[in-house]
């Protein structure tokens, strides 16, 4: 049992393809440690296996985020106001998925409506950090990072709208990859802010992460406006030297904020690029310490505005014995929503309102633009850019939720790719202490490169990940 | 008594286009079905769902652009409105706000201000028996009409009486019917019209305050409904008060106008840009397509006809823009009617008596068999009486004329010997009459012709009888 | 800061009842983050045109073909209370 779960999802797919595994095995093998889950990362776990598709994907089962719409199955993105939603339709990228041969293991838990860095906001009880229990995954696709890392799951879904793909990732020590915006269809990705959200892959590896992206970009889905055709395919990644590679270090995103013990393992992966062959230099994004107010105005405003659904009338709670329509929605949305989304349905609400739309959301826009131009700038010079992915370790379940802009502050790093739209990788490059001391805890480097680099940039991740010889194993007992 | 007061009206209307499918989903549009039977994850708000927008809409809207004469836009965007209602299911509306798809032009010597495309909000039903929005607990929604491609046109301030806003509003339904953008039928709620009603002195060329009179669903309600709010404001302006801004509604049968939202609930509607469209770019080839789709428009059609078809303005501009009529007169024509003029005559008097309102293309008679029944008038192989007689059947039942007259022995009287004899028996049974007229009083006539005609049945010319008759009693022959 | 009333104000936009002690604890949190994102309008954006569409895509359109609508009973299938064929809700008081 544990050769099956020791397999990436790459070898067993392969072992399935050659008749060596049995698809049938495989889920149920992951299906059991699911269902044993002790991490809270899993909110709905599949009875059995369903029937064998053969594809790419080689039958190698799929943890899906909480939000992705998944027919006749809970659908609820974290949030008690869609308790037991069952939609009548399926994610684009779930089915894509699932037609090359990833069958649905289970939904993963999440920070409610995907608002948050350490999935404290779910509305189903926090996710437990493999590494250190007492310490959050990260958020808001905490659950599928902890799946992935405690090998609950051979790969996840995740989404990331301002880092919450690369975030977990980073603090659970394992991949995670967001796309150039577009690549990947929304349709059937319960909404958090629209021009942001993007589904990505969470894994254990770089070539995992290539193999399930591949089956995830493509044609454009005419389902989705915002839905572009990604060009040419994506490759399994090879390289192993990054010679010739130019790599762009912001000064506004690796000093200030950031916890010593990941700065020490960032700048080694540095010089391990260096050993690679890679050039890396300093580089400005002289707009990138806005980029978190621009983000908690744009992603709060669109967010007020795509949660109005959530009314009592159609689906999810509805508040009982409410004397009029008023009352009805006002306390449906009071009971249904916790706390942090609250609080952004408000601030964005206040962003859009009346005389403060130009103040706020027009200039959230304008910096939007500024961050764009500043990456574009960056990326004449260099290949890619290198940050830290988050600021800190796992932090300790609590730590943070006093305030909420402590919260907040975890994004720093990531919210400027996602304001560009830029796809952005995060890969372990080493563990490092706790601020307080304690057991070391894993550290994610992110590297972020143009639209449509992927290729490029799992092929570089690659390279680095080669050489960092990360030990991906957590504590991994269920 | 004080100062002249001048009434300013704009208005602002909203067509549901007649596409095969909605605005943003390809749920085919409903009329009637039972409730909820025309809804997908899209056009219900359900969580993941995302608009796309119809093809065809666009086209359609840039067609009423093209008709009104307005300046098409490079670039257009959809916004979101964000209000609550439970007929709302998103929450909000997609809609256009800055970026419309179409702004300026003018129809009839009324600007326009604005052209854009939006989508239908859901039916809400008041359960209770009155259906009104008052006095019932429970409300049901109907998601079918929701998604609705809808265009909203709003005119300037340019019309100045509830006359003039009536005319200009049937005038504008005869466009949008002529390109076929829309059924336009204010009774189902195809066309929606909206005033906006103020006051200014005469003379004076700022606005006073408006009011938004809603929801008029008839042309006749809209005219009342604008003359009464007009009354209204006159009265307040005249005691020396202010009109307040607010929306109201005209009952018509009471004729009451009474305020639909009041102050405190002012919406703040936080147009933003909708995230998940992207803009629409008019290409040469969609305004090419525009172009091409474009139909003659009434006003043309009213030129042509006069010019080419020596109708009178009048009757011109009725088949004009009566599209229906328009089109009816037309294809009778090209099926063989001698005379267009006593054809237009007979399709704007007579046909429209019988038909009222409706189409004349869906009662039973086909626009040959007028045809066939006017070249008969035309030859007097049958009376206008008569006529009329066949043209009850041919409304009702459809047929040949020719057939029907065969059948109830409706021909013209051949035999002028025969008819002579029965002038003469009339004249015989009713002497006095006959001494009213040989004493000058023409109008004592219309016993005689009424008494020939019964016995005839109908068949004789009422103008041929009258002569005869006159001849009869040895007057000249003079007016009937 | 934000004042009690235009929390008030706001939550009444957002169809949210808060109790007397959320809206001041709405009010303190919805400051902290106002006065960090106060930093935008240091900036000097004049010259940049907002990011309204963030894909490069124009007239993302649909045919005006016709497809499947869900049976009533799946649309209904969420819904808290249904009469008449229909989703029930407290009248609108105008």
């Amino acid at each position: 049992m544990s050769e099956i779960l020791a397999l990436s999802a790459t070898a067993a797919a392969a072992a399935v393809a050659a008749g060596e595994l049995d698809a049938g095995e495989l889920f149920e093998a992951y299906r059991a440690r699911a269902a044993a889950d002790q991490l809270n990362a899993f909110v709905w776990v599949a009875e059995r296996a369903p029937a064998a598709v053969a594809g790419p994907l080689g039958g190698v089962p799929l943890a899906v985020k909480d939000l992705f719409c998944t027919a006749g199955v809970p659908s609820q993105s974290g949030s008690r106001i869609l308790e037991g939603y069952c939609p009548p339709y399926t994610a684009t990228v779930v089915e894509r998925l699932a037609a090359a041969g990833a069958p649905l293991l289970g939904k993963t838990n999440q920070d409610e409506f995907a608002m948050g860095s350490s999935t404290e906001n779910s509305g189903f009880g926090p996710v437990r950090n493999p590494w250190d229990r007492g310490r959050v995954p990260g958020g808001s696709s905490g659950g599928s990072a902890a799946a992935v890392a405690a090998r609950l799951a051979p790969w996840a879904l995740g989404t990331d709208t301002g880092g919450s793909i690369r975030q977990p990732a980073a603090l659970c020590g394992i991949v995670g990859l967001k796309p150039t915006y577009g690549a990947v269809s929304r349709y059937g990705m319960i909404a958090f802010a629209s021009s942001l959200d993007q589904a990505g892959p969470l894994t254990r590896d770089v070539t995992d992460a290539a193999l399930l992206y591949g089956s995830m970009v493509g044609a454009r889905d005419p389902r989705d406006s915002t839905s572009l055709e990604f060009p040419g395919t994506i490759e399994l990644p090879q390289r192993t030297d990054l010679a010739g590679v130019r790599i762009g270090v912001p000064v506004e995103l690796s000093g200030e904020g950031i916890e010593p013990g990941v700065l020490r393992a960032f700048e080694a992966a540095l010089e391990l690029m260096r050993g690679l062959g890679a050039s890396v230099e300093e580089c400005a994004l002289p707009h990138a310490p806005h980029a978190l107010a621009a983000y908690y105005v744009l992603a709060p405003a669109e967010a007020s505005s795509n949660l109005a659904r959530f009314d009592g009338v159609r689906y999810g709670y509805r508040a009982a014995g409410a004397a009029d329509l008023m009352e009805m929605y006002t306390r449906t949305r009071h009971d249904g929503f916790g706390p942090e989304v609250k609080r952004r349905i408000m601030l964005g609400t206040y962003a859009l309102s009346s005389g403060y739309y130009d103040a706020y959301y027009g200039r959230a826009q304008r910096v939007r633009t500024k961050i764009a131009q500043d990456f574009a700038a960056a990326f004449g010079r260099f290949d890619f850019i290198a940050t830290p992915t988050a600021p800190g370790v796992a932090f300790e379940l609590g730590a943070k939720t006093a305030d909420p802009l402590a919260m907040y502050l975890n994004d720093f790093c990531t919210v400027p790719m996602s304001l560009a739209g830029i796809p952005a990788i995060s890969i372990p490059c080493g563990l490092a202490p706790p601020p307080g001391g304690g057991l070391e805890l894993p550290v994610g480097l992110q590297l972020a490169g143009p639209a449509f680099s992927e290729n490029a940039l799992l092929e570089a991740a690659y390279a680095l990940e080669q050489a960092i010889e990360f030990d991906g194993s957590a504590p991994n007992e269920a | 008594m004080g100062i002249d007061l001048e009434p300013v009206i704009g208005l602002e209307i909203h067509v549901q286009l007649a596409t095969a499918t909605k605005m943003f989903c390809g749920c085919a549009l409903s009329f009637g079905e039972p409730p909820n039977t025309r809804t997908c994850p899209v056009c219900l708000g359900l969580p993941g769902a995302l608009p796309v927008v119809n093809a065809r809409a666009i086209h359609f809207g840039l067609m009423i652009g093209l008709a009104l004469g307005c300046e098409l836009a490079p670039r257009s965007i959809f916004h979101r409105k964000n209000y609550f209602y439970p007929d709302l299911p998103k929450g909000y509306q997609i809609s256009q706000y800055d970026e419309p798809l179409c702004r300026g032009g003018s129809l009839a010597g009324v600007r326009i201000h604005r052209v854009h495309l939006e989508e239908d909000a859901a039916k809400l039903i008041h359960v209770g028996t009155s259906g009104r929005i008052h006095g019932s607990e429970l409300s049901v929604v109907d998601f079918n009409r929701g998604g609705t491609p809808l265009v909203e046109i709003v005119t300037e301030p340019d019309l100045g009486s509830p006359g003039a806003a009536r005319e200009w509003l049937e005038l504008l339904r005869a466009t949008l019917r002529a390109l076929g953008v829309s059924d336009v039928n204010m009774e189902e709620g195809s066309l929606r019209a909206d005033a906006n009603v103020s006051l200014r002195p005469v003379g004076s060329t700022t606005l006073g305050t408006k009011t938004e009179l809603k929801n008029m669903n008839s042309f006749r309600y809209l005219e009342r409904g604008v003359a009464a709010e007009i009354e209204r404001q006159r009265s307040i302006i005249e005691a020396g008060d202010e009109v307040v801004q607010e929306t109201l509604h005209f009952d018509p049968s009471s004729g009451a106008i009474t305020s639909l939202r009041s102050k405190e609930e002012a919406q703040d509607y936080r147009y933003f840009p909708e995230p998940d469209l992207v803009p629409i770019a008019t290409t040469e080839a969609m305004l090419e397509a525009a172009r091409a789709a474009m139909p003659e428009l009434p006003a043309a059609r009213a030129k042509r006809f006069e010019a080419d078809l020596r109708l009178s303005a009048e009757r011109a501009h009725q088949l004009a823009f009566r599209s229906e009529l328009g089109d009816f007169f037309e294809r009778a024509l090209a099926a063989g009617a001698a005379d267009p003029v006593t054809l237009a005559n007979w399709v704007g008097v007579e046909l429209v008596a019988r038909t009222g309102e409706g189409d004349p293309a869906e009662s039973a008679i086909e626009p040959s068999a007028l045809a066939a029944l006017v070249t008969m008038l035309a030859a007097q192989r049958v009376s206008v009486n008569a006529a009329r007689e066949v043209l009850d059947v041919l409304v009702a039942q459809g047929g040949d004329p020719a057939a029907i007259v065969a059948e109830r022995g409706l021909g013209a009287i051949e035999d002028t010997a025969g008819l002579e004899a029965t002038v003469a028996k009339a004249i015989e049974s009713d002497p006095a009459a006959a001494e009213q007229v040989r004493s000058g009083n023409p109008k004592a006539i219309g016993a005689l012709v009424g008494a020939v005609m019964r016995e005839t049945r109908g068949r004789a010319d009422g103008a041929e009888v009258t002569r005869l008759i006159r001849e009869a009693l040895g007057l000249e022959a003079g007016e009937d | 800061m934000i004042e009690r009333d235009e929390v008030r104000h706001v939550a009444r936009l957002a169809r949210l009842q808060l109790s007397d002690e959320e809206v001041d604890r709405m009010a303190v949190e919805l400051a902290g983050v106002l006065d960090h994102i106060a930093t935008i309008a240091e900036l000097d954006l004049d010259a940049v045109e907002p990011t309204s569409h963030v894909v490069a895509v124009e007239n993302a359109l649909r045919d005006d073909e016709p497809q499947p609508s869900l049976p009533r009973e799946q649309a209904l299938a969420g819904a808290p209370a249904v009469a008449d064929d229909g989703f029930a809700v407290p009248s609108p008081q105008a």
